[in-house]
């Protein structure tokens, strides 16, 4: 199974891999969605979406299904 | 005049882009936390060392020059653009310490258009609590450009920036990053196509159109004929410039900026624990929302109040001083009636910019956006619709120009459509009006049913919002992609400056635009209301005078002028009997022939002012409109209040009080003018529960506003959107006050 940030749960941290050219907007690359970052999941919206994450120091809300989009290697399990 | 260095602003939002500005020209303005709150253009002139000035643009916020919003494409435009009268000679990129990576990526996009640039690294007083350390020369070496380390909040470093903006032809115009590299041979047939220009340039033309498709054409048009990439590789090609620019940054900070990772940054996720927590976060929401709905009616009652009775003394004493005529009549008739009209708005509106700029500063509306997200989508809006629809409730017009921030065309286009649904300020007036006079003044569960009735015609302006957002999401084919992306902006405690600031600016151009309408509707009205062609008009008073000879009062009069001299006459027969005066009865009957005699005269004034107003201009076009009014309860005057409210709504209450006080001696504050106001055919007050409730309704559906409507034309470029708002809003408004109408009566 490929695992995305949709999968991180709070707290959880992980890497973004390489990912096809052209799927994620212009925008979230320029916010620092960008391979070999770090990403961790800040916060889950009340229903579950939309969530909020911190990557590169950038925290941004962004909605699930654009999540999915950004495959990762989880590097920290949560706290929890 | 010596000619002015032109200077612009550029920066990502939340950056304190606005607070140098407000810093460099003294010109204070707004500054919000909430993505995209720069959207109008604003400028200034700044004094520059050694006598120079320069002119300064605040741009709107922008990620980069990759265009994906209305916003992002004003900045493009304009920087693509050598011919515009406002191509800056010099730009300033505005950072903030904290997120300076990020900032980077902007800056050496703007670099490399060869325009001379200045960096400024805002909020530079966090650096120590955020661990942060900087090597400057070393930035300024590898950027190859002056920087300003910068702290609005404490003021420093200002100075720094007018120095290098007066100095600014010493800057290197180098670019930083060789954007060429990530398609060599594409750029190679750029050059052999289009020799004389710049490459980079050119790119960013090209590929301006790729996310995002402006309403106005670009000024500079030689994209069409040079498609030889489709849009899919251009953004894959913007996407490698983009990491290509991150390689260069990141290449650079790492020597240049260290963070100490210890440092604390607790505060920021402890409140985001709370604040967007499934039970805390909804219910602080709520909470919030209730504290600015109670200020608003409670807190700004007194000043009201205090407004309210002024203005009726003022137009008193003006006819009591200045001779008798026409012109003293339009001054306290016209003009003060006016005035007050608007000025009574004042405190409410002052109450509810105080909460929302407070919410936007502090950064909390992008939580708000953040919890209500998923809640919205259902209805076709997002989360960013929220803002727009909280701020509908002081004016629809600022809560339109929000929308601009939501990147999803087909969302913003329905929040555009639905917002003025909410309660905006300009209904209050009439609701408070209204609800005063027809809703009883009993409690329920502790609650007045006037303020909960209030309520109710809040939530009923929110549900229409939502549910036309729904029929619309149904029936409106328009294709377009979904992403949402926000940033959520540090907390920042709001500074006094700026909120104070808000406040007044905002309040001052409510006050000022809104009133310029309601004072010449409140003239307009005033001379057709005051004049007829007819012969009953010129002989009203021998008219009038006669009909009273021969039938006497009509009942209003009769039974006013009776219970008037009997309670008169109780309190004249208490201080005979408690010998506190030394009254005789010859001295009653002297003071009762008196004060009916005064009573008389009142009464054969106002039914000559009455009559000669049915006999007006003003009375002979509202007579043409009974027939469509009447069964919703109205009469011609009310009809008439109706019909000028779709200049905009708050002219209802100054329309009644015009039509009611003109020729009359304005005693009586409107309110117990128009409830001492009968139908001539029912003989029972004319504001009723059921008219009441039937213009509660009409104002709350009905689309009356000349302003909102321009401003959706502009932002949808379309007279067919405003069209469709004005047609569906007032006839559903219409029939559902019809229904209520006939069904309460």
């Amino acid at each position: 199974m490929i695992t995305t940030v949709a999968h991180l749960r709070r707290g959880q941290k992980g890497i973004i891999k390489e990912f096809a050219d052209g799927i994620l907007p212009i925008k979230l690359l320029e916010l620092g969605c960008l391979p070999g970052n770090e990403i961790e999941l800040v916060q889950v919206a009340p229903l579950k979406d939309p969530i909020y994450i911190n990557v590169n120091g950038t925290h941004i809300a962004i909605r699930r299904s654009m999540a999915a989009l950004i495959e990762l290697e989880i590097i920290e399990d949560s706290p929890l | 005049m010596s000619k002015q260095i032109k200077v612009a602003l550029i920066g990502n939002p939340n950056t304190g882009k606005t607070s140098v500005f407000n810093q460099l020209t003294g010109l204070k303005q707004k500054v919000g936390n909430y993505p995209g709150i720069t959207v109008e253009k604003k400028e200034g002139v700044c004094k520059l060392p050694r006598g120079v000035k320069a002119h300064i643009l605040d741009l709107p916020g922008t990620y980069s020059l990759n265009t994906t919003s209305l916003d992002e494409s004003v900045v493009v435009e304009l920087l693509l653009n050598k011919n515009d009268k406002d191509f800056p000679d010099v730009a300033v990129v505005i950072s903030d310490v904290e997120n300076l990576k990020r900032n980077l990526l902007l800056f050496t996009q703007i670099k490399d258009l060869k325009i001379p640039v200045i960096l400024v690294i805002n909020m530079a007083d966090r650096m120590s609590r955020t661990g942060i350390s900087l090597d400057i020369e070393l930035l300024e070496e590898k950027l190859d450009t002056k920087i300003a380390l910068v702290s609005t909040r404490k003021g420093t470093g200002i100075d720094r920036i007018k120095e290098l903006i007066a100095d600014y032809k010493n800057l290197s115009i180098a670019p930083n990053v060789d954007t060429t590299v990530i398609a060599p041979e594409y750029f190679e047939k750029l050059k052999a196509t289009f020799p004389k220009e710049d490459l980079y340039k050119l790119w960013l033309v090209i590929t301006q159109d790729v996310n995002f498709m402006p309403i106005e054409k670009n000024p500079i048009n030689i994209t069409a004929s040079f498609a030889t990439k489709s849009k899919s590789e251009l953004k894959r090609l913007q996407q490698k410039e983009t990491i290509l620019r991150y390689q260069f940054i990141n290449g650079i900070l790492k020597q240049a900026y260290k963070v100490d990772i210890n440092a604390a940054k607790g505060l920021r996720a402890t409140l985001d624990k709370v604040l967007t927590h499934k039970i805390f976060g909804y219910l602080i929401f709520f909470v919030i929302l209730l504290t600015i709905f109670q200020a608003i009616y409670d807190w700004s009652s007194y000043p009201m109040d205090f407004i309210d009775e002024s203005f009726a003394s003022a137009s008193e004493w003006v006819k009591d001083t200045l001779p008798p005529g026409v012109f003293t009549n339009l001054i306290a008739e016209g003009i003060l009636a006016g005035i007050g009209g608007i000025v009574i708005f004042i405190p409410q509106i002052a109450f509810l910019f105080l909460f929302i700029a407070l919410l936007e500063e502090s950064g909390y509306m992008s939580r708000v956006v953040f919890l209500m997200d998923k809640l919205m989508r259902p209805f076709g809006l997002s989360g960013k619709s929220v803002v727009p629809l909280i701020s509908g409730t002081a004016c629809a017009i600022p809560a339109i120009m929000a929308t601009r921030t939501i990147e999803n065309w087909k969302e913003r286009l329905i929040t555009i459509l639905v917002t003025p649904f909410t309660t905006c300020s300009a209904r209050l007036p009439v609701y408070l009006i209204i609800i005063a006079l027809v809703i009883p003044e009993g409690r329920f569960l502790g609650l007045s049913y006037q303020a909960l009735t209030l309520m109710l015609l809040y939530l009923m302006g929110f549900g229409a919002a939502i549910l036309s957002a729904m029929i619309l999401n149904k029936i409106m084919k328009i294709k377009s992609k979904t992403f949402f992306v926000m940033e959520m902006p540090n907390y920042k405690l709001p500074l006094v400056k700026n909120v104070v600031y808000t406040v007044w600016e905002k309040t001052k151009s409510f006050v000022l635009g809104a009133g310029k309408i309601i004072l010449a509707i409140s003239i307009i009205l005033w001379f057709l209301g005051s004049n007829g062609f007819s012969d009953d008009f010129e002989n009203a008073e021998t008219i009038v005078t006669e009909n009273i000879k021969n039938e006497g009062f009509s009942d209003f009069n009769k039974s006013n002028i009776e219970s008037t001299m009997a309670s008169y006459k109780l309190a004249l027969q208490d201080s005979l009997n408690s010998k506190v005066y030394a009254l005789d009865q010859a001295a009653i009957n002297d003071s009762l022939r008196i004060k009916e005699m005064t009573l008389n005269e009142k009464a054969t004034n106002q039914e000559i002012a009455s009559y000669k107003l049915e006999n007006s201009y003003m009375g002979y076009m509202g007579k043409a409109i009974e027939p469509v009014v009447r069964p919703l309860g109205y009469d011609w005057k009310i009809g008439i209040a109706v019909l000028t409210s779709f200049a905009a709504r708050e002219v209802f209450v100054g329309t009644l009080a015009t039509i009611y006080s003109v020729g009359s001696d304005e005693e009586d504050t409107i309110k117990n003018r128009m409830a001492a106001e009968m139908d001539p055919k029912t003989k029972k007050p004319l504001f009723n529960l059921a008219s009441g409730i039937s213009l509660l309704l009409f104002y709350a559906f009905a689309m009356q506003c000349m302003s909102t409507l321009a401003i959706v034309k502009r932002e949808t470029n379309t007279w067919k959107w405003p069209a469709a708002q004005l047609v569906f809003m007032s006839l559903f408004a219409y029939i559902v006050a019809l229904i209520a109408y006939q069904i309460i009566k």
